[in-house]
């Protein structure tokens, strides 16, 4: 809000205007100050007791290994390379996990939506099978598709595409009526009403259920990789766990978080990118 | 004036059947209007207003009788017929000018040509230099101004109008209200409008027909007097004649209101927030 007032009583109010505007930057930059310094005291903390207590014996070190020891291991895959190969292959059947689940997902729930009929009869069948654990149908599709990539992506595609077909439908059914009733309105058909008017309305959520999914997927990924795989971060999880290498175990679990980490935020970026200009009312 | 014939409803009724049962929203209705004539429709909550609008739309087919127009039958909704809701419904993720030209695109007519008379339409409309900018940067006001724009985009000759100026700020409507009926008299379209507010329905219309409540039926006809019909609903309400022709409506409305109450208050003069769902 402008103020206009002549004059110098003008300058006085503009200026105490910045003096609390001021303040309240000031006040806000020390709050994020605090949070950044207890958040790096919590991780610093933690480090260090872990390395602490696994030197000096307070934890088994088979078990727990510590901080420094992970980092050298992690350092020393990395400069003899034999860690690529492993991120690649998990990472890559990730993205391509998550990629075609919202995809998948989004092309039941399109179809849902054409025939109300095929959704009322499928509607009790897809509630069961989203509560259904279905990695555990992983053995299936491993004897099915044969050990290897495929019966991976498969596993992951079995967590993400149900619970992405009933969000995305519901979201569908949301689209405000009255957005609908104007497309109608100058007479377009259900196609044109379903590329113009409920595929845009809904473009935010599919675009946040891409990002739920890249957690899912790696639930999937790392599950299928545990049960056949000969490469990926999964695999190096299991192959750890039979040699007792539980240094291997907790590496290939901070690279999974980093790898997913990374994921995650170039979705964001993605997402931010994707829905820029538009605001909601 | 040579009164051509223009909208028709025919003997028209219409069933509302769900699973809680089926209901009658209009019974027999009768119904002509006159090419470039303005009729509204008044009656209490439920009368089935909104019901016509929507025969008349094609959005609803008749359970029994016939909507014509221009002697063709109509049996779903075209781009002859503009509608203005009592939202604006602005696609958020279109700007301004898409919005507008939504109609056009939907009806395969978007060319250069049509972009052009799109950007003159704002231009009428007081929203030039808003084309680039999306609907949440604009206020209310401005909002039903684009949704305006984008009705009148297709060129139609019928424009109906439901309730658009109720949820709006009084002297925002009251401003709106001379727009559309300045911008409906210059092109010659006929217009029906819906509203609860005796004295909009009062200010902007050749005739009035007052609805009784369910299932609806036509209880009255008002014929507004000649200089009320050709002033800017603005002035209308200034003018002499308006204040008996306001009250004959609302002892209209009064004696079928019983019970009620809604119609008898200050509100319904004032154009209160209230509006009927009958979707």
């Amino acid at each position: 809000m402008k103020m206009k007032i002549s004059g110098a009583t003008s300058d006085s109010a503009s200026e105490w205007l910045q003096s609390l505007f001021a303040k309240h930057k000031a006040r806000s930059r020390r709050v994020t100050a605090a949070v950044l310094l207890v958040r790096t005291v919590i991780l610093v903390l933690f480090v260090g007791l872990w390395e602490q207590a696994g030197r000096s014996k307070w934890i088994d070190p088979l078990l727990f290994s510590y901080p420094s020891r992970i980092v050298n291991l992690i350092a020393d895959m990395v400069r003899d390379g034999s860690v690529w190969p492993h991120v690649g292959m998990t990472a890559g059947e990730t993205a391509l996990g998550f990629v075609l689940g919202t995809a998948l997902g989004t092309l039941l729930a399109a179809l849902l939506w054409w025939f109300p009929f095929v959704s009322r009869v499928l509607d009790p069948y897809l509630v069961v099978l989203n509560s259904m654990p279905k990695v555990a149908l992983g053995p299936i599709f491993i004897v099915a598709l044969g050990p290897g990539f495929m019966s991976i992506v498969v596993t992951t595609l079995s967590v993400t595409v149900i619970i992405t077909t009933l969000n995305i439908y519901n979201q569908f059914r949301e689209v405000e009526g009255g957005f609908i009733k104007v497309a109608r309105l100058f007479g377009a058909s259900r196609l044109q009403t379903f590329r113009y008017v409920i595929i845009p309305a809904s473009f935010p959520v599919i675009i946040s259920t891409l990002k739920v999914n890249v957690g899912l997927s790696w639930v999937g990924v790392i599950v299928g990789e545990f049960l056949v795989a000969k490469l990926g971060l999964g695999y190096l999880i299991i192959y750890g766990f039979q040699v007792f290498n539980f240094t291997l175990v907790l590496a290939s679990l901070v690279m999974i978080a980093l790898v997913a980490t990374v994921m995650y935020q170039l979705v964001a970026m993605l997402e931010r990118r994707l829905t820029g200009g538009r605001r909601e009312r | 004036m040579p009164e051509q014939e223009k909208l028709r409803l025919r003997n028209v009724s219409h069933v509302y059947v769900n699973d809680s049962g089926a209901s009658l929203a209009v019974e027999s209705l009768d119904l002509t209007i006159a090419q470039g004539e303005f009729v509204s429709l008044v009656g209490p909550s439920g009368c089935g207003k909104t019901t016509v609008l929507h025969l008349i739309a094609g959005l609803l087919a008749p359970t029994r009788g016939e909507v014509s127009m221009g002697g063709k039958r109509v049996s779903a909704p075209s781009t002859s017929v503009g509608y203005m809701l009592q939202q604006d419904y602005l696609f958020p993720w279109r700007t301004i000018q898409d919005n507008a030209a939504f109609g056009l695109e939907i009806s395969g007519k978007l060319s250069a040509e049509t972009k052009r008379r799109v950007g003159r339409l704002l231009e009428e409309l007081e929203l030039g230099g808003t084309a680039l900018k999306y609907p949440s940067e604009l206020s209310g006001g401005m909002r039903q101004r684009v949704a305006l724009a984008r009705t009148l985009a297709t060129e139609p000759d019928i424009m109906l109008l439901d309730e658009p100026f109720s949820a709006l700020d009084m002297h925002i409507k009251l401003q709106l209200e001379d727009l559309v009926w300045s911008t409906i008299r210059k092109r010659g379209q006929t217009a029906v409008l819906v509203t609860h507010d005796l004295s909009e329905a009062a200010a902007m219309s050749d005739r009035i027909i007052v609805l009784g409540r369910n299932p609806g039926r036509i209880r009255l006809e008002l014929e507004v007097p000649g200089p009320l019909r050709a002033a800017l609903p603005m002035e209308a309400r200034r003018h002499s004649a308006f204040q008996p022709l306001f009250d004959q409506l609302w002892m209209e409305l009064d004696d079928e209101g019983d019970g009620d109450g809604k119609q008898g208050g200050g509100e319904t003069v004032e154009g209160g927030g209230q509006h009927e769902d009958e979707n």
